[in-house]
């Protein structure tokens, strides 16, 4: 017999590997507004890479299908040719011996399916769809299209105040966003195809750490203009709104519920990952910025909502989702158990939960869950316990998130769907009895978790906290005769409610549960809308320039991450978590930036994007 | 101001300028393609790359804003070296069929692959794009290097969006708005898309052929006029100076060309002015809703037809200069054609404009003695036949006009640039309402420049107080008529000419890469007025003349035949 080597693999593999990260890296910056033919293209490109030639459908048919998709891109092809694709694909999905042709026809059939207009474009009219023009991946992005390369390049030039009146430009909480938002801004950042993406919210978040957002004055307000506008909820999703409204020169009447304004950034999310006195900076700045009267702890009832309608030119109702769901089990109704809107909701106001020597058990995997789970940590909880139906993977909370609630003693126990809840005599929670799970087929693109053949788990619980989803209170409203689909209330795409002619809505009433970020978009749009409605067409200035670009640092960096204190430390209060990014780091993070407002597809939309 | 040094020579530049501006300052010539200075600096030819000290990567020196201490190089091999590896890139999608294309005298690309001495390319040349070859702009996608200063001026400038960044990645190209066929697309014919593309794929229609069937046909009397800024700008195509190029010499190169009567569109301005003047004097006594608006630009009235059609019925009814001649010719020369033993007669128009392409061709811009002009010939097209005839332009003799239809005064003249039709207009409606001859000072209108959106003047005549404004480009037309909409401004006599800086602007003009001329030929317009004997339309002895033997007076029954026209009822 003769000698085997102990590393069988090519030579060229070892490389293959570094060439496979930076292919990964450039797919995850897909630019938005790619022709997904052209994607398509390029899988099938990678698929016949991956071919080994042995059968027939897969050897003869990729290069053949991608021809033919190629004409397509071309602008070339009939309809004949695209029925020769999926005739080709629908072999090579059916026939070929393993998954590299298998798969490969599938995902060409699929996106037959799924970009059947695309393809008519390309065949009936010789060009890509209307939709279908690449832009500024961070701006496009982002949901209030806050102009990122031009703040970043302000940053990078020293001038913070003249960042937050950039972000301001479009965002008037660049506190809450520099400290909270999720980032959707860096998901496809082009960066992405040298290094990683730009740690985006950290620098925003050096901006406002440097220069407070209340220090920062806001534009000068348009001639008044006589109009009154009634805003109904003071969370990001009004306040965004009363602040434009209220920079166009009309007066804003804002109703809250509540004791204070911020909605769930203030009655949601917990103060050691946004202090109550970071939140109050960008309020200030908003309320300082033209006519804005604000009625504290005035819930509108349907007959008082009748009458707002009539006596304001326009409405703007954001109330958000404010009620907790609960869980349709057993013993849902024990004392111990409450939702988490409720837990997070009394914070708000500054009435902290006492949990010593309790037992919690939090039901969820969102960032909530992880919200409740770090919360109950910091009341001073003996033991707490994530109990989620599906994978770590799997759960909705950021990575972060996650690990950041590991880190402080969260246990999570995944793949276990809450069965009953089991109370004492007293009525009080004992436990949460689950039934374990494994994870299954995937549907509607996520893996799905189905009974196992294990018996049920009892996990001892004194507190079970619900953070499954949160529900519209949205009955006042709907009798009043706003329509709602399931308490979420409908809206054509100018956030207009149907049937009322001056009545806007938009947030997470409009849209269920979302992020910060995106309720702050539709209270700028709504904003837009209703001073276009009112008969204005105001134009703001920010009064911040946007930089010229300088050339491109072309050198692979790793990203600067944001630090966080100590989980021994931190656990104990609720202060804030995260330490600052030091100005040495911002500005090699800032130098990172491709400004892609002016190199590449950027260009062509003029000027940059300082006006639009 | 910023510091920075451009091939080792120290320069300072404004904030925000680009490595182009600095360079130009210092007379340093960096080779472009896709740059249009403020409209179209998007940096996508990459043949204008320079070197900055520290950059490891070149830089497009259009896009690229200097700073302080910069250190740039445009001249190292490397630079050049890349510079020519991308015209090369180019060529390998561009259909270079130099022999027969319109641009190959004018062309940027050819230019830049003859100075970077690239070779042929080894790709396969695309095919020949298709268009609806009847219509006077003509686009021919093979050639496009997709730099989209088509669609910045048309859109920026001009306001008509015609064309529009079309298909995406490796398919990116131009085309006409919503795939449109351009007949449909709002284009006003203005013509700058072709002036503004370095290459052939922009071009006008060429009526060259049907010119020599008509010179070649004996039963054929050939009459040629030639427009008022034809005379600024013809010789430019003829390696003519300034000087060289006057409009004996243009009269003398036309009869080269074995025209049998050659006229001057001038005359026909003046005819123009007594016409529209005298409407516009009974205009100013009636209640019609204000203001009339000169009708001489055919790319206007496609604009306003087309974008506005609501002020249409504002426009004067007179023809513009051109198809008055057309019709004169075709009334009153048949004695003389039959006479000569001819059976027709066939009318071009030498023009500097595309626009009339299109207007020469409305059915309803006929008489009975037929259609006004039966071809119009760009400016660009007349120097091509004057190269075609081996023309030796510089050794012709000055002659003069024919007679009657060539005798014209300045006013006519600067009717080729911004203002000019107005002035013209002014100068003759005070010297009839005062009696005496008008002060030109008081009829001026040489502060209009396209650079601004309108010029505006009071003028008092005789008791009456007129306010006129004049405008010339699309843009700043589409500016003009939002203010009179928004009752912001309000004018009696309003000048548009679609073309910025006017005809001597003209998308039918003579090309020059990356050259504004409208001034420099407004120059020329201007001295031939200043230095005329006669500089008011209706102190042409030729004008009073046809009008005591054949038009009677202005306004009459024969001019309105012959004279005037509806634009409402033309065919788009």
């Amino acid at each position: 017999m003769s000698m085997i080597l102990i590393d069988e693999r090519s030579k060229a593999d070892a490389k293959i590997v570094e060439l496979s990260e930076a292919y990964a890296r450039r797919v995850e910056a897909m630019p938005p507004g790619t022709c997904p033919i052209a994607v398509q293209a390029g899988l099938l490109e990678t698929s016949a890479a991956q071919t080994c030639g042995k059968c027939t459908p897969c050897r003869e048919g990729i290069p053949r299908i991608k021809a033919l998709l190629d004409k397509v891109l071309r602008y070339e092809a009939d309809r004949s040719d695209v029925a020769e694709i999926a005739k080709r694909a629908r072999l090579l999905r059916d026939t070929a011996d393993c998954a590299v042709g298998y798969d490969a026809g599938a995902q060409v059939l699929k996106g037959l399916e799924s970009f059947a207009d695309e393809y008519e474009c390309h065949i009936s009219k010789a060009t890509c769809d209307a939709g279908t023009r690449q832009t500024v991946p961070c701006v496009t992005e982002c949901p209030a299209h806050v102009n990122v390369p031009a703040y970043i390049s302000l940053v990078q030039e020293g001038d913070c105040a003249g960042a937050v009146k950039m972000i301001r430009k479009d965002n008037p909480f660049p506190t809450a966003c520099a400290l909270v938002c999720e980032h959707p801004c860096e998901a496809h950042c082009r960066r992405t195809m040298i290094d990683a993406p730009l740690n985006i919210r950290g620098i925003k978040k050096f901006a406002v750490d440097t220069v407070g957002a209340d220090k920062v004055s806001t534009p000068a307000c348009a001639e008044p203009t006589g109009k009154r506008v009634a805003v109904i909820g003071g969370g990001p999703s009004g306040m965004t709104c009363a602040y434009y409204l209220a920079l166009m020169g009309h007066e804003v009447q804002v109703y809250e519920s509540r004791k204070k304004l911020g909605g769930m950034m203030r009655y949601g999310i917990p103060a050691y990952r946004f202090p109550r006195e970071r939140l109050d900076e960008d309020i200030r700045a908003i309320l300082g910025a033209g006519s804005i009267q604000v009625d504290y702890e005035h819930a509108i009832d349907a007959e008082e909502m009748c009458k707002i309608a009539g006596w304001y030119d326009a409405v703007y109702v954001a109330i958000g989702a404010q009620g907790g769901k609960t869980l349709d089990i057993e013993g849902a109704d024990a004392t111990g158990v409450m939702s988490a809107v409720d837990l997070l909701g009394k914070i708000g106001d500054d009435e902290y939960p006492d949990f010593s020597g309790k037992k919690v058990v939090v039901v969820g995997g969102g960032n909530v869950a992880m919200d409740c789970a770090r919360t109950s940590v910091r009341a001073g909880a003996e033991s707490v316990t994530v109990a989620y139906r599906r994978r770590l993977e799997d759960m909705t909370a950021l990575p972060e998130e996650v690990e950041a609630a590991i880190a402080e003693g969260v246990e999570m126990l995944t793949l276990q769907a809450p069965v009953r809840i089991e109370t004492d005599a007293g009525g009080n929670a004992r436990a949460l009895v689950v039934q374990p799970q494994r994870i299954g087929a995937v549907k509607r693109g996520r893996p799905a978790p189905v009974a196992a053949a294990k018996p049920e788990e009892t996990i001892e619980a004194d507190i079970v906290l619900i953070a499954v989803g949160q529900a519209i209170e949205s009955a006042p409203f709907e009798e009043f005769g706003m329509p709602a689909d399931r308490t979420y209330f409908e809206a054509d795409g100018y956030l207009r409610s149907k049937g009322h002619e001056n009545v806007f809505v938009g947030g997470d009433c409009q849209t269920g549960p979302k992020t910060v970020i995106m309720a702050i978009a539709a209270g700028k749009t709504a904003a837009r809308n209703i001073d276009t409605y009112l008969g204005f067409e105001h134009e703001l200035d920010c009064g911040a320039e946007v930089p010229p670009a300088r050339p491109n640092d072309r050198t692979a960096y790793g990203r600067v991450n944001i630090a966080e204190r100590p989980a021994r430390d931190r656990k104990g209060d609720f202060d804030y978590v995260e330490l600052p990014m030091s100005a040495e780091e911002a500005a090699q993070e800032c130098g990172r930036c491709l400004r892609c407002d002016h190199y590449g597809v950027g260009a062509l939309n003029g000027k940059g994007l300082g006006q639009w | 101001m910023v510091k920075l040094s451009i091939d080792g020579r120290e320069t300072s530049a404004s904030e925000g300028s680009t490595i182009l501006d600095a360079a130009a300052g210092l007379g340093i010539k960096i080779p472009t393609l896709c740059a249009l200075k403020d409209l179209n600096i998007i940096g996508s030819c990459r043949v204008c790359l320079v070197q900055v000290e520290g950059e490891e990567a070149p830089c497009a020196a259009c896009n690229t804003p200097v700073r302080e201490g910069m250190e740039v190089r445009t001249d190292t091999p490397q630079v050049v070296a890349m510079r020519r590896a991308n015209v090369e890139a180019l060529l390998d999608s561009h259909r270079s069929e130099c022999t027969s294309c319109a641009r190959v005298d004018t062309c940027a690309l050819r230019k830049l692959a003859a100075d970077f001495a690239v070779g042929e390319s080894t790709c396969d040349m695309p095919a020949k794009g298709a268009w609806n070859e009847d219509f006077p702009l003509i686009r021919d996608s093979s050639k496009c290097i997709k730099c989209m200063r088509c669609v910045a001026f048309c859109k920026k400038v001009q306001h008509c969006a015609v064309w529009e960044p079309s298909g995406s990645g490796t398919g990116a190209s131009v085309a006409v708005k919503d795939g449109l066929d351009i007949s449909e697309a709002g284009c006003a014919l203005c013509g700058q898309c072709i002036t503004h593309c370095p290459t052939g794929a922009l071009t006008a229609r060429s009526d060259i052929d049907k010119v020599l069937d008509a010179l070649l046909d004996p039963e054929v009397m050939t009459v040629v006029q030639v427009a008022p800024a034809v005379r600024a700008a013809w010789g430019e195509g003829v390696k003519l100076s300034r000087e060289q190029a006057t409009p004996g010499r243009m009269a003398s190169a036309l009869r080269a060309l074995g025209f049998d009567r050659v006229f001057d569109t001038d005359f026909a301005a003046d005819l123009t002015i007594m016409e529209e003047g005298s409407e516009f004097l009974e205009f100013v006594k009636s209640d019609k809703p204000r203001p009339m608006f000169t009708s001489c630009c055919p790319g206007w009235v496609r604009f306003a037809k087309l974008h506005h059609p609501e002020i249409v019925p504002q426009l004067s009814s007179a023809k513009s200069p051109h198809q008055m001649m057309g019709a004169l010719v075709k009334n009153t020369l048949r004695e003389a054609a039959e006479a000569g033993g001819k059976k027709r007669i066939f009318c071009v128009s030498v023009m500097p404009c595309v626009a009339k392409k299109y207007e020469c061709d409305v059915p309803e811009l006929s008489t009975e003695g037929g259609r006004d002009v039966d071809a119009v010939l760009t400016v660009r097209e007349f120097d091509r036949m004057l190269r075609m005839f081996s023309v030796d332009c510089a050794a012709l003799e000055e002659t003069d006009f024919d007679s009657p239809l060539g005798l014209s005064t300045g006013a006519a003249t600067i009717f080729g640039r911004t203002g000019g039709v107005m002035e013209a207009a002014l100068r003759t409606a005070v010297s009839i309402l005062e009696g005496a001859p008008a002060s030109f000072e008081a009829c001026d209108c040489t502060a209009a420049t396209p650079e601004h959106p309108w010029m505006e003047k009071e003028l008092s005549a005789a008791g009456l107080t007129v306010r006129i404004a004049v405008a010339s480009g699309l843009g700043n037309t589409e500016k003009l008529l939002n203010a009179l909409e928004s009752g912001e401004v309000a004018y009696d006599f309003v000048e548009i000419m679609a073309c910025p800086g006017g005809c001597v602007g003209g998308g039918g003009q003579p090309i020059r890469f990356n050259r504004e001329l409208a001034k420099e030929r407004t120059a020329v317009l201007d001295k031939l007025d200043a230095e005329d004997s006669l500089r008011m339309s209706h102190d042409n002895p030729d004008i009073q003349k046809l009008y005591k033997t054949c038009l009677e007076k202005p306004l009459s029954h024969v001019a309105h035949e012959w004279l005037h026209t509806n634009q409402e009822e033309w065919t788009i």
